[in-house]
């Protein structure tokens, strides 16, 4: 019921938009240096590990995370500053950003002492990549339906099955995934399944592409050959993996990447229209603006609510839900606003490409990190009809 | 800006509870509910809350007049209470003491405007201002060469054409054919009939994020009442995601409404940063009414749209209300003209300017 769902005002503390002025700074520097090409369609947000040692030696890896592990002891809004200016501008994070946001606060958490004190300064310091596994042929969104199997055995666990859709296993060193320990119970389905830790130099693990639909290679599927990985990869507690998975998901789905992926269609868009905007283009651009604006609104809330060390697993869902629906709207939208803007020559191509490939990469946006079905699922329940 | 007083909050919440349940209203042969709702209100000093003690107001924050305009959306209850807040603000703007009795605003349209002559007389006529044919006096922006002045005028010295909105309240057209205001005083620099929109716009998204909340709370509790092959409805996973939907329109007010209230309060100023902030907050309240109460009524299937079941009353009025102080449409237009004039490299500044 509408009681039981929370999106308090919220603005950003001074700290945070001081910190926004050093980001911007840093990011105009980049460009100047040719490391980042806002203007290029296809290579936005891409994979590039010298770029993610330059921002942890900043110290924006692993922000929030004790300073005992290399963290910074800052709070989740300067974090939310960092990361939606990184976003805008389109810098290549993914070398980072799948550590900073998931697999460090998991270790943190879960992981045995001697495993953090190896890793997470690592990861701070842009020298670590971590990658997701958990769909496999036959699970997806079902997740507790995961059969890849870890046995016990004297020297440790024995890795036998297959992930899929795994992003960047190829690049990474390291991923968090979820193995089949026992089988479900009677009484509960998602018993049986716990959370590793895998070194993804492994004798035994073999990553082959497959390729997106654009030609591009960030998916692999991963296959576990009698792969062997020690006692102290394990993750939290033996078979309660589903214990563990619920209050990530706050972290997983409520921040800017679930609203900016097509940002740059925006930009594109309102070059396109020019200065003096027929009114139809107008009202269009005003509408995702204000669209944004609320969505923003919105996932600041959230991040102030993870600061105040609360669990808003519905608000994140509802962030992820509208988010993602707006950012995969967006290229068809801007395409049908600019279709009669007299837009200039010069500008054409590159709106194009921006479109185009936006495009192309809408669907995976309600499809990854829980799709749309799953969050109205969780949305629901959190409404008291499950 | 501070938070809003919890007594405020709790004593408007008692007198729409004990006096304007909607059900109640909704099964009422007559009008007699009214007279008693407006004075409690008056009495508990909530309809010129934002008014200095000193000009006869209850000498509220910010914050705490726009909670009220919240609690009473809860209600849509057809009296005007966010109106008359809202006239006693304006006069406050002014330095000017407020009558007692219901007020209204205006102009609340763009295309609407009321100039103050070289002889102190009002010209001009004003359409679709809410509740001005129930109201005793108006409080004006008015134009004064190139200065903008605040105005209270008598309602009855106007000409007053009533007409009402899609929820029978009224919204009607007043002509002031040389009508001389009862007082005036120089506006505020910054103050002008685009601040007067942008308050109301921001005092109407409130209320309508609370009625987003009553029909949200309707549906759920009637899909979980509603049995339909031999199962409540709210069991279907099709309602189950209709019902995510309107929770989540629901849950995108609350955030854009929040964060006006909190952008005026702060700023008490209309500047580029407050208008950003508040004309996305009408335009995204207003797609979310739209959204929500075509769900709500979904889920409701026949008797939601009959006369005796309550949730017209809120529908109608979520309606309307996207109409009143500027449509989606009309805000994001103006959003959309001052992004492009700003062009692509000032976007993620002015997003971020707030």
């Amino acid at each position: 019921m509408a009681k039981s769902i929370e999106f308090d005002a919220l603005g950003l503390p001074p700290e945070a938009e001081s910190l926004r002025g050093e980001v911007r700074e840093f990011l105009d520097a980049e460009i100047a240096a040719g490391n980042i090409n806002p203007n290029n369609a296809g290579g936005r947000g891409s994979f590039d590990r010298a770029f993610s040692k330059r921002v942890g030696a900043k110290g924006w890896i692993g922000m929030t995370w004790p300073k005992q592990y290399g963290g910074h002891e800052r709070s989740y809004l300067e974090r939310y500053v960092v990361n939606e200016e990184f976003l805008a501008a389109g810098a290549p994070t993914q070398a980072h950003f799948v550590a900073d946001r998931q697999s460090g606060p998991i270790l943190l958490q879960h992981a045995p002492e001697e495993i953090k004190a190896d890793i997470l300064p690592r990861i701070t310091r842009g020298e670590c990549t971590f990658c997701i596994g958990m769909s496999e042929p036959d699970s997806g969104s079902d997740l507790f339906a995961a059969k890849t199997k870890a046995d016990k055995v004297e020297q440790g666990w024995r890795i036998n099955g297959r992930k899929v859709w795994t992003s960047y296993a190829h690049q990474s060193d390291y991923m968090i995934a979820l193995f089949r320990t026992a089988p479900p119970t009677k009484e509960n389905r998602r018993h049986g399944l716990t959370q590793f830790l895998v070194d993804m130099k492994k004798p035994g693990i073999t990553v082959s592409p497959i390729p997106f639909m654009t030609g591009g290679h960030e998916f692999n599927e991963v296959v576990f050959d009698d792969a062997m990985l020690p006692d102290n990869s394990v993750l939290g507690e033996i078979d309660g993996a589903w214990k563990q998975a619920t209050s990530e998901l706050a972290y997983e789905r409520s921040g800017p990447e679930r609203f900016l992926e097509t940002y740059q269609v925006l930009v594109e868009l309102i070059g396109a229209l020019g200065d003096k905007p027929d009114l139809r283009g107008a009202e269009g651009v005003g509408r995702l603006v204000a669209q944004l604006n609320s969505l923003r609104r919105m996932s600041i809330s959230v991040a102030g609510m993870l600061a105040a060390g609360k669990e808003p697993v519905l608000e994140a869902s509802i962030v992820k839900d509208l988010g993602t629906n707006w950012e995969q709207a967006l290229p068809a939208k801007a395409r049908d606003l600019a279709a009669f803007a007299d837009v200039e020559p010069s500008n054409r191509p590159n709106f194009q490409d921006v479109i185009d490939h936006a495009t192309m990469i809408a669907p995976k946006l309600t499809i990854q990190g829980g799709t749309r079905e799953i969050l109205r699922g969780i949305i629901a329940r959190g409404l008291g009809l499950r | 800006m501070t938070s809003a007083d919890p007594i405020i909050v709790e004593t408007t919440e008692r007198i729409f509870r004990d006096l304007a349940d909607p059900q109640a209203i909704n099964s009422a042969d007559d009008d007699a509910w009214r007279a008693p709702l407006w004075t409690a209100l008056e009495e508990a000093g909530l309809t010129v809350a934002w008014l200095d003690d000193a000009l006869g107001g209850g000498g509220a924050s910010i914050a705490d007049g726009f909670a009220i305009a919240r609690v009473s959306g809860t209600y849509a209850a057809p009296v005007p209470l966010a109106e008359t807040l809202l006239a006693a603000w304006l006069l406050g703007r002014g330095g000017i003491e407020a009558p007692t009795g219901r007020m209204t605003v205006a102009p609340t349209r763009t295309k609407d405007r009321i100039v103050l002559d070289a002889d102190g007389r009002l010209v001009g006529s004003v359409h679709q201002v809410p509740w001005a044919s129930a109201s005793d006096h108006m409080a004006l922006i008015a134009a004064q060469a190139d200065k903008n002045v605040v105005a209270l005028v008598e309602t009855g010295a106007c000409s007053v054409i009533a007409g009402t909105n899609l929820a029978a309240d009224p919204r009607d057209e007043v002509r002031f054919d040389g009508v001389t205001p009862l007082k005036t005083a120089p506006a505020p620099e910054g103050l002008g009939e685009r601040g007067l929109r942008l308050m109301g716009a921001a005092a109407r998204s409130l209320q309508m994020t609370s009625a987003l909340e009553a029909i949200l709370d309707l549906s759920v509790d009637y899909a979980g009442e509603r049995v339909a092959f031999e199962r409540k409805i709210s069991k279907f996973q099709a309602v189950q995601h209709e019902l995510a939907k309107l929770a989540s329109e629901t849950a995108a007010a609350m955030a854009a409404s929040g964060s006006a209230a909190k952008a005026i309060g702060d700023a008490e100023a209309f500047d580029d940063r407050t208008f950003m902030e508040v004309a996305s907050t009408k335009v995204r309240v207003g797609e979310a009414a739209r959204e929500g109460a075509a769900i709500a009524h979904q889920v409701h299937g026949a008797i939601g749209f009959t006369e005796e079941y309550v949730l017209h009353r809120f529908t109608r009025r979520l309606w309307s209300w996207q109409d009143d102080f500027g449509s989606e449409s009309v805000w994001a237009a103006e959003i959309g003209k001052m992004i492009c004039a700003g062009g692509p490299d000032q976007l993620w500044a002015t997003i971020t300017a707030a």
